[in-house]
């Protein structure tokens, strides 16, 4: 796998019994034990992640906040220093480019996280819309690394390590520090539904860091865990996944994110006619979640069928949920099908789909 | 390095057979199989008192990462199936050649000969 990226963990990772597999080109743990015992471990107590494959993206200059304002469709000009926005970044019409968090640093300066496969067309995008703007946009994530540590008992552990008063960091809020003695941007932030954090440090420090919390986790029954644990914590706790539930072709309303698209603030974003329409009409199309009560996995593209019989959409993810013990997932289907039954044929056998307003396990957080 | 044990027959397509020395035999998944699998979250199994070929799909193992067909080793009519591998299909993962066998068989014949022994099944995997 000499031709993917790797991340400063990489060895780490291999050392540590890491199953390691090409995910968007990044050569990354898929898992280490089991994906499943993982998963239950960060709900259970805390789990270890890299995701230092993760892109960082530095906006500055005097017109930062109205470069992004237009960028992307929550409001820009409601964060504080020190406070983390989520948001999608959408084309002209709706479609999702990518979905990123947004970090104010100090006024006219603020850092995007984005997802990794999207970093190149990101770059790309933000760069023809900064035209115009007093901003300078510049890609930073080779000089950051990323762990979080997610689960109940992820401040316990983390506090071990640091002076910062983490009782005082909310939900999505960020201060800086130092954590085992490596400086770092501590975000209360995370991709599980559950309390954690996000660190972003210098890849120079990131075995140091990622084998002190290890240390300070392990009487605390903190894990290692890879992407399959992280992708079936977040399908769990309802979260979209770009690529899946977000995408080019679903914009925020149709999966069902209106809330992250403010069509009323001062400087609207590019996306605002089409969005607005769309909230207006209602999407033609829906992302909706459900369960099966079975545990065969729904897997993602497997057609979904409405009440007679017709294909009216298809899977968008698909997991087995390790609390639940069943099969969960989302769907993409036609507004018209919304309230009628779904089904799907797995082997020969017909199975139906029962709606299920996320998240699908009682979550610490929202 | 995974676990090969010597007494029984294997498949390529990485299924294992245990004779018992009475006319039947049990049939599992290797550990080089659960091990590629990784957690085996659905196991689909055929009826008992089918009469199954050797080669034929008898089923489907399922884990996180896919889904994959079952072959059966030998010729034979199934006389049981594991039950608990309806309930806790994890103890494939944990427990491939002992807990988690798959089906009892009467078998028509003995092992096939082109099922590979220990050895062979080692290079196989290797």
């Amino acid at each position: 796998m000499s031709h993917l990226q790797r991340t400063p963990l990489r060895d780490f990772h291999a050392a540590r019994g890491g199953r390691l597999v090409d995910f968007a080109g990044w050569e990354m743990p898929v898992q280490y034990r089991s994906i499943l015992e993982e998963h239950k471990a960060v709900r259970r107590a805390a789990g270890l992640f890299d995701v230092s494959h993760m892109g960082e993206v530095e906006v500055k200059g005097p017109q930062a906040l109205d470069f992004l304002e237009n960028l992307v469709t929550n409001e820009v000009a409601r964060l504080l220093p020190g406070k983390v926005l989520y948001t999608p970044m959408c084309a002209t019409d709706g479609g999702t480019l990518d979905d990123l968090l947004i970090y104010l640093r100090a006024p006219g300066d603020y850092l995007l996280c984005v997802n990794a496969v999207n970093i190149a067309a990101d770059l790309d995008w933000m760069a023809r819309q900064a035209e115009g703007f007093a901003v300078t946009v510049t890609d930073r994530s080779a000089d950051y690394a990323l762990l979080a540590v997610q689960g109940p008992a992820s401040a316990a552990i983390v506090q071990t390590l640091t002076g910062a008063k983490l009782g005082l960091l909310a939900n999505y809020t960020f201060c800086e520090g130092t954590v085992a003695g490596v400086s770092c941007i501590i975000s209360r932030t995370g991709y599980t539904g559950e309390d954690g954090f996000e660190l972003y440090h210098a890849p120079a420090d990131a075995v140091g860091l990622a084998e002190a919390l290890l240390a300070a986790g392990a009487p605390h029954g903190l894990e290692l865990a890879g992407l399959g644990a992280r992708d079936s914590l977040r399908l769990e706790a309802g979260f979209p996944l770009h690529g899946h539930e977000l995408s080019p072709s679903i914009s925020p309303v149709a999966a069902g994110l209106a809330w992250t698209v403010k069509l009323g603030k001062a400087r609207p974003s590019l996306a605002h006619a089409a969005l607005a329409r769309e909230m207006a009409e209602g999407a033609a199309r829906r992302v909706l979640f459900f369960r099966t009560g079975d545990r065969r996995i729904v897997r993602a593209d497997t057609p979904v069928r409405g009440r007679d019989g017709a294909i009216i959409g298809r899977v968008l993810s698909g997991t087995l949920s390790p609390l639940l013990n069943e099969a969960i997932g989302s769907v993409l289907i036609e507004k018209a099908a919304v309230e009628g039954a779904l089904t799907v044929d797995i082997r020969g056998t017909n199975i139906g789909l029962q709606p299920v307003r996320p998240p699908f396990v009682p979550l610490r957080r929202g | 390095m995974s676990n090969i044990p010597a007494d029984l027959h294997y498949a390529k397509s990485h299924e294992w057979l245990r004779l018992a020395g009475d006319g039947t035999a049990l049939v599992g998944i290797t550990d080089y199989a659960q091990s590629s699998l990784g957690d085996i979250t659905f196991v689909q199994l055929p009826k008992v008192g089918a009469t199954l070929v050797a080669g034929a799909t008898f089923g489907v193992v399922e884990s996180v990462k896919a889904a994959s067909d079952l072959y059966l080793p030998a010729t034979g009519v199934v006389l049981a199936v594991n039950p608990a591998l309806d309930v806790s299909p994890e103890i494939l993962n944990r427990d491939p050649y002992g807990e988690a066998w798959m089906l009892k068989l009467k078998l028509d014949g003995g092992a096939p000969a082109q099922l590979l022994d220990a050895a062979a099944y080692a290079r196989h995997v290797g």
